[in-house]
Parts: C-alpha cells; structure tokens; sequence
C-alpha cells in the first residue's frame, strides 16, 4: 500500500451534490431530473469512502454487491473494474443506481453515515453504470451450458435478476413477458424523468448477451400456464415474478366518470405508450388542467410530476394522513415540491362528481385529523365531522397501490396463495407450494422495491440452481 | 413480428386478416380477442378473435376504419407484418347446451358472433341467427354464418337487401314466433346491444353482450376498460369482455368509449399529413 493510503483518511462530511436540472425548466419536459455525476465528482466522492473493515454496507445490499471493491476501482479511476465488480452480483447497475431507496439499504448503514452523510453509493453505481453503457458492453463469462431450461413469467427486476443469474450459471432461460417490452414497472411505472427508457433496454440488451431469449407479448396462463410449460415444454424449472400489477381503486362514487386514471393507467399511458409525445405516438391522454392524485407513496409523486409534465396547471397530492407518514422516498417528495407539486395532507375524497357527459368536475373531501398509531405504526386518520368541502379538479388519479394479478396463480394447479392472493414462497429459498416452482418480488411480498424484487430473483436464482443440478 | 399471411376485403373499409400467430391459434377460444401494435409508435387496440385455424397456426380478425390505427392497418397488404399481437385474452364464452339460443350480429360484430354460434350449434343448441347492417354492401359472410346456425336471417337497414329492419326488429319477430328463447347473444356497436338489452329484459331473456371498451393492456394492470356491471366493478379485459346485457351500464360505457374523440380526430388529421413535423422521429405512417 501507498504512504497516503496508510495515513488516516480525512473525513468529508457531505456527499458530492446531484447535478440536476433546474426545477422549474425540468417540470415543463421528460427528460432526466438528475443529471449524473462528472468524471471528478464521482472520483471525489469515491475517495470519501473508509473502506471499513466490517463493510456495514454489503449487508445493507440486497443482491450482495461487493460495495467497498467497486468504489475503490471507482476511486482509482478504473472504471471497467468497478463495473466489473458491482456486475458480479447486480444485473442491473443503471437502474439501481437510478431508483434504489439507497437511503434505506447500503446508505443507511454506511459507518460514515452515523455521524455525517453516508457515501453517495447509489450515484456511484449510476456513473459506472453509465460509463458502461456510454463505453460499449464488457465481455462477462457464463458457465458451460447444463443442458437445462428455465422458464421466468414477468421481466420486472425480479425476472430480469433471476434470468441474468441462471444465465450464468449455464442454464437456458426464456423469459415469457405479457407486455410488448421486457422490463416490467421499469418501462411502465417509472417515469421516463427518472428513469430514461433507453437505460432499461440497454441493461435488458446486456441480458440477451448472455444468452437469455426473451419472449414479450407472451401472457403465461393464457397461450400456455406454468403447468403446460413444464410439462409440454419441457422446462425444468419456473420462477414467477410477475409483480403486483393490479390497480386498487377507492370504491367511491363516481370513480368510473370520464377523467379518472388508476395511476397504472396514467403512467403506463404516458411511459410505456409514450403519449406524451401524442400525435406523433399513437396513444392519447388526457391531463387536465387541474389534476388531483389519491395517495402518498412514490406511485402517487410520479403521477403528480407527470401529471405538470403533461401540461396541467395544478398538481395536487391529496393525502389522509400527514406528511411524516407518507410512505414516498422523502428525495421524491421535495422534488415533487420543487417542481410546483402542492399538497392536500389529511384530506380525502368521499364521492367524485362529474357533469352530465360524466366528465370530472371536483371531488367531495372530508378533512381528517390524527389519532392512534394503528397496526403499521403509523397514526391513522381519523375524519372530522362536518368537515366537508368540495375540491374542483378535472382529473383524478388513483394511487392507493396495487395487489397481484391473478392469472397465474389462477392457473397453476397446486399454487399456494394468500387471502390477498399473493403467491406463499418461503424466504430463504423463493421455492413454492409447487415443485421445481419458485417466485420472488412483488408477487410474493406486494409491492415493495427494485432492490427487494432484485433480491428475491437473486435467491430464487440460487435454489433453482440446486434444484437443478441435485445440490441442495 | 406477427405476417399477414391473408387479406380480404369484406366491404368498404372493412377487412378481413389472417395472421400467423400458432401459439395464439393453439389455443383462441370463441369469445376472446387479441391485442395488436402496429409499429414502435402505434398504439394497443383489440380486435376480437372471429376465427382461428390451429392446424394451420393463423388467427382471423375482422376490423373496421374507424379511426388511425383501423385506417393504418387497413393500407397493409399481404406479406406486411405487424409489429406485436398478443393473445388469447378474455374470459372464452361460456358454451353449453342451453337449448334454444338467438345469436344476434350488427356490422362488424358478425364476425365475432360467428365463432360463438358455431360453438354453440356444436354444443347441441338450436342457433338462430341473426345478422345485419346499415346496408347490402356492407354485409359480410352471410355464407359462414349460414353454416354456422341452425337457421338464419338477414336484415338491412335500408332494405336494400332480404329486407327493412334493425336486428332488433328481427329479434322480436324471432322471439314472438318462437315462443322459448333461452339464450341471446348480442355484438356490435353499443347502441344495438343496448336496444337488445331492452328488448330481452321485457320478455325475460338472458342476454350476454360483448363489450368494446377502451384497453391498453388488456391483461387488467390499468383499469381503463371497466366497466358497471350489476352495479360492480369490473376490468373488461380480465373480467369479460362479455357480461350479463342487463347488468350493464351502458349509459356510463358510451360516456367512457368517447374520452379521447378530440385526440381521434387530431390524430386522423395528422395521419392525412405525409410525415411528423415536430421532430420526434415518430408519426411515421
Ligand atoms: C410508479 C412506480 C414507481 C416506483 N418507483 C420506485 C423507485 O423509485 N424505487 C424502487 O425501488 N421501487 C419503485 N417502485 C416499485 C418497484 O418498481 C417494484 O417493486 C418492482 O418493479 C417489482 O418488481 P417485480 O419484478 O416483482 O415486478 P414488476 O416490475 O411489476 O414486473 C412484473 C412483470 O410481469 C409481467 N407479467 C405479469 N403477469 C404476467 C403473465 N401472466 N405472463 C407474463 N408476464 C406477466 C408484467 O407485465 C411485468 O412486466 C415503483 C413502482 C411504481 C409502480
Ligand atoms: C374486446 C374488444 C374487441 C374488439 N373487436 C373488434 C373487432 O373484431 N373488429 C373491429 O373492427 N373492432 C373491434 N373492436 C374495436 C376496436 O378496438 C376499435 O375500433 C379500435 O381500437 C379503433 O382504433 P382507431 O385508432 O382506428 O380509432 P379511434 O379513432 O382511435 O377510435 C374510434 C373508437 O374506437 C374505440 N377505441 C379507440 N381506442 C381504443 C382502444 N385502445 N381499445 C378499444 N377501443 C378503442 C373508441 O371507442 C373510439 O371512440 C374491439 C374492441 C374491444 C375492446
Ligand atoms: S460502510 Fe460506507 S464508508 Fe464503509 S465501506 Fe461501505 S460505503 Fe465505504
Ligand atoms: S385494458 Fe388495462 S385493465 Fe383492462
């Protein structure tokens, strides 16, 4: 080791900041609110990095990323072995880099973070991500081919980490997706401002290096179930990660009037279809002038930004509880704020009204206030009596989450469910009530994170592994 | 890519394609519809399922020019491809020996009736058919249809054919003449269906309607085609698309089917232009 590397290492407290677009330019456009580090400013911030010992951050991740390793290469200007080393474990580096809530995984239990601001680990992982993708696709080995066949229903992150995995380890897996692209929430939910589209499919296209055949428009539990492709089609094995894709609504008056989007509706529209680029893209939307979106997760901040994006003049959260108990990223919300987004905080609606052509025209709200904390901690909201009032708006989208499609379960023989329909698969291994079966993401756990979904890929990857070659 | 293998032209801006799809052909059942995308810039639209050969691995789908993505796909010939076609999704109707049953079609909607009646008739039922539309020239496959029912009959619009009358009006003479009715089937456009609707419920008769609502997916992850029916919820896509006639809302489904009629017809207009002018590299035609 150097002289300098011996002396102790001087402590920056802060992290590098985000180059990002100006707030009130980028609330008026699609392209990506952070910009990404520059060469020297992701250096600087590698070198804030300890190299701890004990590495609290490794275990912090989700799919194992040799963390310390990677920003070292980082640090060191080697680029290609940082990306090396983070692809070791991850599929799917641009992306994490981009949308991981890193602040509570690797950042939140970086040493350096319990006193001053942890490594900006997630905008280290973008830039040798991008640096990748920027650079041209490094050649990675697979293992010799096993002679066995995996099929993965569902290309979110979960599918997409499993397939990479199985990959390469030698096996040949298929990917069978419902939509016209791979890529699951990646390509539909996500903004296009957050996540470019671009970046997706280039991570995707890395995958099909690896030899993995991905088959879109293909919806398992309709041209063939779980059960006819291991028995007909001869597929040793099945991972399910087909997400938490369905749309909840209120069960309120009025939900079905002309202007009211489910959230799924709203981004897939403007995302997946590109409507925002309508006529020149086929798909139309309809964002009106002053939009109202129900809920408080991350789902319901990127519909309030696209919904500015589209051209609406207000943007307006309507949440039941407070804003401490808002499950969205605290990074989302102030950029939402940032942009114009405003917020009504323990409101909610009890009936939507229209016009005679059922056309939107405001929303019959009661106020709340908060009382015990209920069964997820959090204080629920308890209504005020007397309070309402009506919000005029012109649109409404629904953002109050999402529950698991029910066709494969629906169509698997001996596929254990829950009551909400999720499908039962064990912790350690993603291994279902059904042999040679697993599942992993949103599917099993409702919807939760990339990273989570990534994971659960990961250990389904591994026990498919030996199940397949009778380790176990 | 999904080949064209055959194109028909059943009348004026109506067409018939077969598309070599065997893995949707291996198991389309009556009742159920494809979702299709043109190009990388084109949207989801479904066409119902009006035929399917699984020897041969083809699918056949009967469209009407409505609007951009009809009229786009009307100008691709033979050989053409098309970019993504997903299927069989929607609930198959639900076949049985039910004993007698009307199979009522209006316009483009024969051509989903007929694979239904079809299943029907070879389910041991006594199919009466009944087709119509607006006029002679646009009737189309009065011969499968014929094969396919027990007994059919013919109706125009404008009696410039068989005879004057809405399917309606056929309906009801079938029924008054027959006395038992235990099924009616009714497709086309929303207004028939409701008139069906009406006409059954005054003497009782289950009705089961298949409903064209708007889908991006068509897998139930948006919510965009539901619909009221029994006064619940429901995801056409998933759910459907055929319901119960008299459970429907179809006051509420007209309101919804025209959301985007403002954007249709922009899009109409820019189509009728030789390229995009904006610059995003799209509206290619
Ligand atoms: C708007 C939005 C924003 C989000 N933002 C973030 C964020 O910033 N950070 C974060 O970590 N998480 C975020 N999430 C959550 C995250 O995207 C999900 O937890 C994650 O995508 C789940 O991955 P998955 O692989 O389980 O499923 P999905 O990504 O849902 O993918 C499932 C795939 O399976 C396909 N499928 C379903 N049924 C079938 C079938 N029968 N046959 C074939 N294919 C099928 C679907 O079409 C889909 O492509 C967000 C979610 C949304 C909706
Ligand atoms: C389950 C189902 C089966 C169908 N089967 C057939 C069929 O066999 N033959 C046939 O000619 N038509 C069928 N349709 C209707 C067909 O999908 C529409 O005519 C087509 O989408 C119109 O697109 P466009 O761009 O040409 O016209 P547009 O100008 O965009 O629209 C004309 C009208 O078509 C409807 N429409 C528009 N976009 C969609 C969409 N994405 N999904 C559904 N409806 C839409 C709207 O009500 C609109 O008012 C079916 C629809 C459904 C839901
Ligand atoms: S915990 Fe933080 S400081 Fe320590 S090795 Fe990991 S990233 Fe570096
Ligand atoms: S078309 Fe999206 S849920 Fe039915």
């Amino acid at each position: 080791m150097s002289e300098e590397k011996k002396e102790k290492k001087k402590i920056v407290p802060r992290k590098n900041p985000m180059p990002a677009q100006d707030p009130k330019k980028r609330a008026g456009n699609f392209d990506e609110v952070a910009l990404g580090y520059s060469e020297d400013q992701v250096v600087a911030e590698a070198n804030r990095c300890l190299q701890c010992k004990n590495e609290p951050c490794r275990q912090g991740c989700p799919v194992e990323i040799d963390i310390p390793a990677f920003i070292k290469l980082a640090a060191e200007r080697d680029f290609a072995g940082a990306i090396r080393k983070n692809k070791e474990k991850n599929a799917l580096p641009a992306v994490c880099g981009r949308v991981c809530p890193q602040e509570s995984q690797c950042e939140k239990v970086c040493t350096l973070g319990k006193k001053h601001e942890p490594v900006a680990i997630g905008r280290i992982e973008r830039y040798i991500a991008d640096w990748e993708l920027a650079n041209g696709l490094l050649p990675r080995e697979t293992a010799p081919p096993t002679g066995k066949r995996v099929a993965v229903v569902g290309s979110g992150p979960a599918g997409l980490t499993c397939a990479a995995d199985l990959a390469r380890l030698g096996h040949k897996v298929t990917i069978f997706e419902a939509l016209h692209v791979a890529g699951g929430v990646l390509m539909y939910g996500i903004p296009e401002f957050r996540l470019p589209k671009r970046v997706v499919q280039a991570e995707i296209a890395s995958l099909e290096k690896l030899g993995v055949d991905i088959q879109v428009n293909s919806v398992v539990g309709k041209f063939a179930t779980v059960d006819e492709l291991m028995e007909k089609e001869g597929f040793d094995a099945v991972f399910i990660g087909t997400g938490a894709g369905l749309p909840y609504f209120m069960q309120i008056p009025g939900e079905n009037a002309c202007g009211v989007y489910s959230a799924n509706e709203f981004l897939t529209r403007t995302n997946l279809m590109k409507a925002y680029l309508f006529p020149c893209y086929d798909t139309p939307i309809k964002a009106g002038k002053k939009v109202a979106v129900l809920g408080g997760g991350n789902v319901a901040m990127d519909s309030a930004r696209t919904a500015l994006r589209l051209g609406a003049e207000e943007s307006w959260i309507v949440y039941r509880r407070s804003r401490a108990e808002m499950p969205a990223r605290h990074e989302e919300v102030e950029h939402a704020e940032e942009e114009g987004v405003k917020f009504a905080l323990l409101t909610s609606p009890t009936r939507i009204l229209h016009n005679d052509d059922y056309w939107v025209t405001g929303m019959e709200c009661l106020r709340y206030e908060l009382g015990e904390p209920d069964a997820s901690g959090r204080r629920s909201p308890v209504p005020i009596e007397g309070s309402e009032f009506v919000m005029e708006v012109d649109t409404v989208v629904v953002a109050i989450g999402q529950g698991p499609n029910p066709l494969v379960p629906r169509t698997t023989s001996g596929l254990e469910v829950t009551r909400k329909g999720n499908i039962v698969a064990d912790r350690e291994t993603g291994a279902t009530s059904k042999p040679g079966v697993y599942a992993g993401g949103d599917v099993v756990t409702g919807a939760a994170t990339v990273i989570l979904a990534m994971g659960a890929g990961k250990t389904a990857a591994k026990s498919i592994h030996s199940y397949l070659t009778g380790q176990s | 890519m999904y080949k064209i293998l055959k194109k028909e032209v059943l009348a004026p801006a109506l067409h018939l394609f077969e598309i070599g799809a065997p893995r949707i052909a291996a198991k389309a059942l009556a009742g159920q519809f494809v979702i299709l995308r043109i190009h990388e810039e084109g949207e989801r639209i479904p066409l119902t399922v009006a035929d399917f050969d699984r020897q041969e691995g083809t699918i056949t789908c009967v469209f009407q020019e409505v609007g951009k993505t009809t009229r786009q796909l009307g100008v691709l010939k033979e050989g053409d491809s098309i970019m993504d076609f997903v299927g069989p999704l929607g609930v198959p109707s639900h076949i049985e020996n039910y004993g007698r049953v009307a199979c009522v079609g209006g316009g483009v909607g024969v051509a989903p009736v007929h694979p239904v009646a079809r299943a029907l008739k070879k389910a041991g039922n006594e199919v009466i058919g009944i087709i119509g539309a607006r006029t002679k020239e646009l009737l189309f496959w009065e011969d499968k249809m014929r094969a396919a029912c027990t007994e059919l009959r013919v109706t125009t619009d404008d009696g410039s054919y068989v005879r004057k009358g809405f399917v309606t009006d056929v309906l009801k003479e079938v029924i008054e003449e027959k006395g038992r009715i235990d099924l009616c089937l009714a497709i086309g456009p929303l207004p028939m269906m409701r008139a069906v609707c009406d006409l059954t419920k005054k003497y009782g008769i289950r009705t089961v309607v298949s409903l064209n609502s708007i889908m991006v997916d068509g897998t139930g992850m948006c919510g965009c085609c539901r619909v009221t029916v029994n006064g619940e919820m429901k995801f056409a896509c998933v759910d459907g698309p055929e319901f119960d006639g008299h459970g429907v809302d179809f006051a509420e489904m007209a309101r919804r089917s025209v959301i985007y009629r403002e954007q249709e017809r922009q899009a109409v207009e820019v189509y009728g232009e030789s390229a995009c002018r904006c610059g995003c590299g799209g509206g290619r035609q």
